[in-house]
């Protein structure tokens, strides 16, 4: 029970099924970028330690039973005040929006007691880390931490890369820092009674408040989707005549929106920018092999296409939403929150470090591990290598592996019972004989 | 049961777009049979590095891997041109690589001495005309 409780609170996921919709089909098994995901039973089933929150089951699941896991509205009525914590995502959501105030107010509107802008406090995690990368050439390339799947794929997968990940809080927590403190010297509240909710492009972002890397708990009270919010605001928003000046950011901070943002805002030429997780794993195994040129300083990785617009909460199809953010950018500062002014962050830098967890180890040491291996090369051979999942598992290795792990049996291979069930018959018929 | 696992690759003659297939497969067996990252490191860095060769000089060729519990060894065989002067190929920046394949930012002369550096043990066995078997070893420290 122990070590369950402990798998729990270090491996939570963002995702759950909907038993009722799941028609045990293959198609998330298929999709999923760790292999997280088996069908058992005629049931969708998630190993905890390998899901890395991508949201890409949630994507592809054609019978809309894999669920992201967020907070309704409803939550604003937990606390006595409330502020509002938008993604820059969100501003990408809207037709023709050229003032970011009319989306604050009617954040406002709609039940918020204040915003702060998540995209100001961006403008301060770039200004950090403009410093650090230029203070650890040693380190370079320097791997963006903000996406919290990103991080949470190298704590599995890539355990030489963790000394590059960056260790500043993403920009939400920041906010949420900064929000909190600035709430409660306006209404002299105590800092329980205050709700600081994130209104978010993906569900990662509920993990990530949940089971935090990095930092010992998070800042933020609530997680709600930009969907929801959505809504909620189209009315609101034309109903806004006069919008309140309530934006603190300019162009750097709202870039962090999409992919490529968040690079950008280094004002260095030196970096990459990936999206989408196949494409991320892609760069983080040529990391690994050494295959890039020393003079890389900075990679920017998000694990939805397209960037954070790309996220699973949103509503806009992400690259509408990268072309809305840039025009809305156009006119913008290039920055409207600087360090040292106003409310601060109180805890900006990492004070945990991120610790490889080898989840997907075959035994408890190296010998039984091998051994394992053996074993599961062994299987290999036996099996078609159709990779058809019609076992539940992705491809007929990971089957392979849930054997040796006393998770699966040979049989499951329906090529296997087949051939076995036609031997069977065989030999019934010659015992009829 | 046994305490070993072996694996074999083949690796295709100037296919750059599949070139370090080899050596992502073996680094994710290896993390699944619990070695320490930096022996992941190494075995991933000079085996890609091996690879590449192979898809630039040899007419592609077999990579033979074995993995025990203290060392895992590679042996990369090619029926390539063999290398004529292993102390001026072993130095770094000495490339043979043709314009081509630089351009596409491959043959900086890196290959045999990275080899020779992540590698814990390293044989060079060529032949000119004939082909050329690299070994090499890494232990689990």
């Amino acid at each position: 029970m122990a070590e369950k409780a402990e798998i729990n609170s270090k491996f939570f996921t963002s995702v759950h099924l909907d038993q009722d919709l799941c028609k045990g089909c293959i198609n998330c098994i298929k999709r999923c970028p760790t292999q997280a995901i088996r069908v058992r039973n005629h049931k969708a089933v998630i190993t905890k330690e390998f899901c890395i929150d991508c949201g890409e089951c949630i994507r592809i699941c054609p019978h809309h039973a894999k669920l992201p896991t967020y907070d309704k509205l409803s939550v604003l009525q937990n606390y006595e005040y409330t502020v509002a914590l938008p993604a820059p995502s969100l501003y990408g959501q809207f037709n023709n929006l050229d003032d970011v105030n009319i989306v604050l107010t009617a954040l406002k509107n709609i039940g918020f007691d204040d915003v702060y802008e998540v995209s100001g406090a961006a403008e301060i995690a770039s200004e950090l880390s403009r410093t650090y990368i230029k203070e650890h050439p040693e380190k370079y390339p320097i791997i963006s931490s903000a996406c919290p799947s990103v991080v949470r794929l190298i704590r599995v997968r890539f355990p030489n890369l963790l000394e590059h990940l960056l260790p500043i809080n993403p920009p939400v927590e920041l906010a949420a820092q900064a929000a909190r403190q600035r709430a409660m010297e306006k209404t002299g509240l105590p800092a329980e009674k205050i709700g600081v909710i994130f209104l978010s492009p993906c569900p990662s972002k509920v993990t990530a408040m949940k089971s935090p890397l990095g930092m010992e708990k998070s800042s933020i009270d609530a997680v709600c989707a930009i969907k929801d919010v959505y809504v909620e605001l189209l009315p609101k928003m034309k109903e806004v005549e006069e919008p309140e000046e309530l934006a603190i950011s300019g162009k750097i901070g709202v870039g962090w929106g999409a992919s490529g943002g968040e690079a950008g805002g280094l004002i260095n030429d030196n970096y990459l920018a990936a999206d989408g997780i196949e494409n991320v794993i892609r760069v983080l195994e040529d990391l690994e092999d050494q295959k890039f040129s020393s003079n890389l300083e900075f990679i920017e990785l998000n694990a939805c296409s397209g960037g954070c617009v790309g996220g699973v909460l949103t509503v806009e199809n992400p690259y509408v939403a990268k072309v809305k953010l840039k025009h809305l950018r156009k006119y913008m500062a290039v920055a409207g929150t600087h360090l040292g002014e106003a409310v601060m962050p109180s805890e900006p830098m990492w004070t945990q470090d991120v610790e490889y967890e080898p989840v997907f180890r075959l035994g408890n040491d190296r010998r039984e591990s091998i051994a394992k291996m053996a074993r599961v090369e062994e299987l290999c051979e036996k099996f078609p290598g159709l990779d058809c999942g019609s076992c539940g598992a992705p491809t007929c290795k990971a089957l392979a592996e849930d054997i040796v792990r006393g998770e699966a049996r040979e049989h499951d291979c329906i090529h296997i019972l087949k051939e076995y069930i036609h031997r069977l018959s065989g030999e019934m018929s010659r015992l009829d004989d | 049961m046994s305490d070993t696992v072996k694996l074999t690759y083949q690796v295709s003659h100037e296919d750059f777009t599949r070139a370090g297939e080899a050596s992502s497969d073996v680094k994710r067996h290896l993390k699944k049979m619990g070695f320490s990252p930096e022996v992941v490191r190494k075995v991933a860095i000079a085996m890609y590095e091996g690879e590449i060769n192979m898809v630039i000089h040899a007419k592609g060729g077999t990579i033979d891997v074995e993995i025990s519990p203290d060392d895992i060894l590679m042996v990369l065989k090619d029926v390539g041109p063999g290398i004529p002067d292993i102390e001026k190929a072993m130095q770094a920046g000495y490339s043979t690589a043709p314009d081509n394949v630089r351009a596409l930012g491959f043959g900086a002369g890196m290959g045999l001495p990275n080899m020779k550096q992540y590698s814990d043990e390293m044989e060079i066995d060529t032949k000119l005309g004939v082909g050329t078997t690299v070994t090499m070893k890494v232990y689990q420290g």
